[in-house]
């Protein structure tokens, strides 16, 4: 008989919600008209992407108008650090040493196109150094771009405190912030944190794949990346992907239903999973902080004298799937970026395993990771020179 | 990444583990590509290769091809299991992944240090 699946590994996807399928097919089969198109297939296409909107502005406290929609969160990331960099033609772009390659790779194109890029330092927990933020704003910075909650480690940064910094060093800086990972699962106010620019992804919350928005704040200049049609407001040209645009607001609308029953009962399976690998297992690192600057969802453990590829694969032979920051299994082999800007020598990181939870992850899930993995990291251990126990 | 059931196999249930506590000949290699590590311990007697265990610190590849090299070597004279390659290794395994082929490298490596240290102190 085969073993039920325990997937935990949420911030690289998520199941789609029933709910958010349901809303969705009408608009294949039925209500599947061009927004842009005068009749009425296209009006009620356009009402539906008119209503998502709405939702999605709500959450973030922003205005239906300043929402775009995109095929997701690299796209937008895309969208605001190309099209503000571009807009702005020249100067100082900020951002930190722990971004998602969507936010870290656009950087780099622009730096090596001529923008002065700084790359804040984090300290071992992950937190960006704010002083270093604030003196590295200049009268020629365009755009600091921070990532939220890291996909890796789960760190919160404090956004409202680096939207007042920037604002009262350079109020003619954007600031974009990447919330593909904390968007529903953190409160976001685009007021209060005086955000420019904010990405967002569907399928991290439970929604389709290939949709996500951005928040673009009323008067800020962006270049076009991608020509065409005059959609989202001459922003973003293409036809509007109606199913996943409804589909992304329905899961958002979800979340947001719930969100303190749903982000609480992460945070309670979250602590337990960490309570227990620390008590049970010897010699791991919690990489990441602990409490409420963590991202709800994420665990992540470094263990050490073993490599994460092998406690991967493991943990897939007993139906769990999780990911791994270690060199083994990255496409360059080398190891996250992430971890190596926190601290962690490499030998350590190669150990690292990212467990992430949803609105969906049960107890007995949890319980089943908590008695299975100790007996995968001890037979690793005994197969490792490193482990002087041996 | 798809591994062979082949590597899988001998990830599971990794042959001739462990330390050999009076071992003729001891090589340990770090993989400068990934980080790596392993250390061979080879007993020898009348030039061959009566004996052999492994500990690696490393992925799926690199404990697959330490389990298969060591079910390679064992029983070999000094001179044929000299000739093991990397490749052999990894065909032994039903292949590895192009980008994992630097773990078998890391096993060989391994056994060629060993014989190495062997031949040194016992000539």
């Amino acid at each position: 008989m085969a073993k039920k699946s325990i997937y935990l590994d949420n911030s690289a996807t998520t199941r789609v919600a029933d709910e958010v399928v349901a809303a969705i097919l009408p608009y294949f089969t039925e209500n599947y008209g061009n927004p842009s198109s005068l009749h009425e297939f296209g009006r009620n296409a356009k009402a539906a992407i008119d209503n998502a909107r709405k939702t999605i502005a709500k959450t973030i406290n922003a205005r239906d108008e300043e929402i775009i929609f995109t095929s997701g969160g690299t796209e937008s990331d895309n969208i605001a650090i190309f099209g503000a960099a571009k807009a702005r033609g020249a100067g100082r772009i900020i951002t930190t040493k722990i971004e998602h390659p969507a936010v870290k790779n656009t950087v780099k194109e622009l730096e090596n196109e001529g923008f002065d890029v700084v790359r804040l330092d984090v300290d071992k927990e992950g937190f960006v150094n704010l002083e270093q933020l604030e003196s590295a704003i200049t009268d020629t910075t365009i755009l600091v771009s921070i990532i939220h909650a890291n996909n890796e480690i789960g760190t919160i940064q404090d956004i409202e405190k680096i939207g007042n910094i920037v604002k009262s060093k350079n109020p003619n800086t954007y600031f974009h912030v990447d919330s593909v990972q904390s968007y529903t699962k953190i409160p976001i106010d685009v007021d209060a944190a005086k955000v420019d620019l904010l990405s967002m992804a569907s399928h991290k919350i439970h929604g389709p794949k290939g949709v996500g928005a951005l928040y673009v704040r009323d008067g800020t200049r962006l270049s076009t990346l991608q020509l065409g049609g005059p959609q989202e407001k001459n922003k973003r040209a293409g036809t509007e992907n109606v199913p996943g645009i409804v589909g992304f607001a329905k899961a958002a609308e979800i979340n947001m239903a719930d969100f303190y029953k749903h982000t609480e009962k992460m945070t309670h399976l979250r602590d337990k999973l960490i309570a227990n690998i620390e008590e049970k297992i010897p010699d791991v690192i919690l990489n990441g902080p602990k409490g409420d600057k963590r991202n709800p969802n994420n665990v992540n453990f470094s263990f050490k004298y073993i490599e994460g590829e092998s406690i991967l694969l493991h943990l897939d032979l007993e139906g769990i799937a999780v990911s791994t920051g270690s060199a083994c299994s990255s496409k360059n082999l080398k190891p996250s970026h992430v971890l190596a800007a926190i601290g962690l020598p490499v030998d350590v990181s190669h150990g690292s395993i990212r467990f992430t939870l949803s609105r969906y992850t049960t107890e007995e899930e949890i319980n089943q990771v908590i008695n299975i993995l100790p007996g995968i990291i001890e037979k690793l251990r005994a197969l490792s020179p490193l482990n002087k126990s041996n | 990444m798809i591994y062979s059931n082949k590597v899988l196999e001998h990830f599971k249930n990794p042959k001739n583990v462990g330390e050999i506590k009076d071992a003729d000949g001891i090589g340990e290699v770090g993989n400068p590509i990934c980080g790596d590590t392993m250390t061979l311990y080879i007993k020898v007697k009348d030039k061959r290769i009566k004996d052999i265990k492994f500990q690696t610190f490393g992925c799926a590849a690199a404990i697959a091809s330490s389990s298969m090299l060591t079910e390679l070597a064992k029983g070999k004279t000094i001179a044929d299991a000299k000739k093991i390659t990397r490749d052999a290794v990894a065909d032994e395994l039903g292949g590895l992944p192009p980008i994992k082929m630097h773990c078998s490298n890391l096993a060989t490596d391994a056994l060629k240090k060993a014989i190495d240290d062997y031949e040194r102190k016992h000539k």
